[in-house]
């Protein structure tokens, strides 16, 4: 065959030339962006329902139309659910809830991740005898259901006077975030080659110098993780904080919860919407922020780990 | 070890972990300003051994003296020691400047001294202009470069090399390992322990080159000595490429007898008394086998049919057999010689080695 008899055949010697040929749209395009259209409308539709519904006065949603968009805008709802609701015998809104829950979680996600980060950098990198017993051990308590551990925790956090304070309840959310954590910066330590280790070592540093200078700062994205794990984790706990807790203690989930059940007098469906979405704005921050990193981190403990 | 020409030694040294032995009661002597290379093939112990001596493992038996102390349970950073590894272990996140200091900063050196270290490293690695980088966005051969001034700001008499120019390709490991030789010279007293599995780098470097096997030093001694007069059939065909030639046979009346072929030994060396009907390997290298018109000189000469030619440039490599055995003759590059032609080739026992066939020990 010559080349003539090919129209489209490129000349020998040449570069390839003339316009991109056009993507064509496949089926199993189509397919995929229907499907990712379809599950983004799936998860969508109740955030949008609540989000309308928060803006709508009581008359609005009476009229039970709730995928309309509301008429009147208000934000009264809003308003009562942070300083107004009423929470079981105080009336003072979530404002208290939120603050409750800043003050557990900040003392048990910089407590956790800073042990966590030290006790896997110790499994990576200094192993001693009986090690890796240890660390079987602390994977067990990972794999163990909480409930089981919850009469034994109250009864020991009764014992040292501190079942019922949010002290109590920060060190519970403490030890519960260690198995998984150290977990997980063990197999980000151990992923490191070994002769930066053995490196520093020949440079003298000792134990708390290669974790300091070396090892902390090369473990961010994972530190990222485990921050983003714990947050959540802790802001979203509602089991911890109803049973470690009294009520003036009580964290934003627990009032939240007090608020939407509450069965007398009129359920105001708006005033529950935006609290709902007050509470869940902690964590959904987060993962806006730092979702790029998560990612990354996940991505960098699955490959290497 | 009050003899100050030995700057590194190990007593004895034992490592086994469970069931596996890596080094077997090793005593080795590494003299002041040395170039030792430990060399052998993955799993033979050397890397093991050199972590002994840097302090990064600890040996279950035997000690091990730097200069005049013994180190045997003193950290890394006491030994007076530097190490350049193979993954190169830079920090990731500090400036070349931050990796070359960070020893010195651990070591709370005064800062005047540590500029005037790090400025002399640079100008001998000539690193100068890389100092303000961060080790991702240097080369391999940089990268080899910096963690080798990190060993030398240290300023100390013993340097450890685990495998450093493995990670390079081929061309930038041949002028690294130029400027390692330089590098020793320049420094002058400098002791430097190198472990390879190249032997072509073994060859090249060494002073002297420790050939190690199953966690026990087979032959120590020079480049020479080991390629000449290799002690074990291991480290006869460990060194050479391609390997030596081994054939099976007897020693009778002062002859190498295989098959219907006998090669007179009046010009061979034995360790001790020549022994007598005694089963051997007689090994001879393919540069040392005669071909052509030398060959009828040699004390013995036999028609050999060639198999395969490997041409090489300057040399050409012709496959034989010999005895039965594959058999390669290294030739001169311009010799005119196909596969399937015979060739005249003469071996001469002066050249050879001869081991025990059941000790593998040279006789």
């Amino acid at each position: 065959m010559h080349a003539a008899d090919m129209p489209n055949a490129r000349p020998l010697g040449t570069d390839p030339w003339g316009p991109k040929p056009a993507q064509r749209l496949s089926g199993t395009r189509i397919m995929v962006y229907a499907s990712l259209f379809v599950i983004a409308v799936y998860y969508l539709i109740p955030l949008w329902v609540m989000v309308a519904t928060s803006l709508k006065g009581m008359p609005e949603i009476r009229l039970g139309a709730i995928f309309a968009p509301p008429v009147e805008v208000t934000f009264e709802p809003w308003v009562k659910a942070w300083s107004q609701a009423c929470t079981g015998l105080t009336c003072e809104g979530l404002a208290t809830g939120f603050w409750n829950s800043v003050i557990i979680l900040i003392p048990s996600v910089v407590a956790s991740v800073a042990i966590a980060s030290l006790s896997g950098y110790v499994f990576a990198q200094w192993r001693f005898k009986g090690s890796e017993t240890f660390f079987m051990l602390l994977m067990v308590g990972a794999f163990i259901p909480h409930q089981v551990m919850i009469y034994p925790m109250v009864m020991l956090l009764a014992q040292v006077g501190l079942y019922g304070s949010l002290w109590g309840l920060i060190i519970v959310h403490t030890l519960f975030g260690l198995p998984l954590n150290t977990l997980l910066f063990r197999n980000y330590f151990a992923s490191l080659p070994e002769e930066i280790f053995k490196a520093a070592r020949v440079d003298g540093a000792g134990f708390w110098r290669i974790f300091f200078k070396i090892m902390l700062p090369l473990s961010l994205p994972i530190a990222v993780v485990s921050m983003i794990l714990q947050v959540t984790g802790i802001w979203n706990d509602f089991l911890f904080g109803v049973i470690f807790t009294t009520p003036s203690n009580y964290p934003m989930t627990v009032q939240l919860n007090n608020i939407v059940n509450t069965v007398q007098g009129v359920k105001e469906y708006n005033v529950n919407m935006a609290a709902t979405i007050l509470t869940g704005l902690v964590p959904l921050t987060v993962y806006l922020v730092s979702g790029r990193l998560f990612v990354r981190g996940i991505a960098a403990g699955a490959v290497k780990g | 070890m009050t003899d100050q020409t030995i700057s590194v030694s190990t007593r004895n040294l034992s490592l086994g972990y469970g069931a596996v032995t890596v080094l077997r009661d090793l005593s080795i002597d590494i003299g002041k300003g040395e170039f030792l290379v430990l060399l052998g093939s993955s799993g033979c112990g050397k890397s093991t051994l050199l972590n002994c001596i840097a302090g990064l493992a600890e040996p279950t038996e035997g000690q091990v003296f730097i200069g005049d102390r013994n180190v045997t349970w003193l950290e890394p950073a006491e030994r007076g020691i530097g190490m350049v590894f193979q993954s190169y272990a830079l920090y990731p996140q500090m400036t070349v400047r931050g990796n070359l200091e960070f020893g010195l900063k651990n070591a709370r050196t005064p800062r005047d001294e540590i500029d005037r270290r790090v400025a002399r490293a640079a100008e001998i690695l000539q690193i100068g202009p890389l100092l303000d980088r961060k080790p991702a966005q240097l080369s391999g051969g940089q990268r080899q470069r910096v963690a080798i001034g990190r060993a030398l700001v240290r300023d100390v008499d013993v340097f450890l090399f685990d495998e450093p120019l493995s990670n390079l390709d081929a061309k930038l490991r041949s002028s690294l390992r130029v400027e390692l030789k330089r590098l020793h010279q320049q420094l002058g007293s400098t002791t430097m322990i190198y472990v390879t599995h190249d032997q072509v780098e073994a060859m090249t470097l060494a002073d002297r080159i420790a050939i190690m096997k199953d966690g026990r030093i087979q032959q120590l001694g020079t480049p020479d000595e080991v390629y000449g007069r290799p002690s074990t059939l291991y480290v006869a065909q460990f060194i050479g490429s391609p390997s030596m030639n081994i054939l099976k046979g007897l020693v009778a009346d002062g002859a190498f007898i295989t098959g219907d072929l006998k090669v007179p030994l009046d010009g061979y060396r034995f360790v001790a008394a020549a022994p007598s009907q005694r089963e051997v390997r007689f090994g001879i290298r393919p540069e040392h086998v005669a071909i052509g018109r030398e060959a009828d000189a040699a004390p013995l000469s036999l028609q050999a049919h060639v198999e395969l030619v490997e041409p090489l440039g300057s040399d050409k490599l012709i496959w034989t057999r010999v005895a039965g055995e594959a058999f390669c003759v290294r030739a001169d590059g311009r010799l005119p010689v196909a596969a399937g032609e015979t060739v005249r080739i003469g071996i001469d026992a002066s050249a050879a080695s001869l081991f025990d066939a059941e000790t593998e020990a040279r006789v």
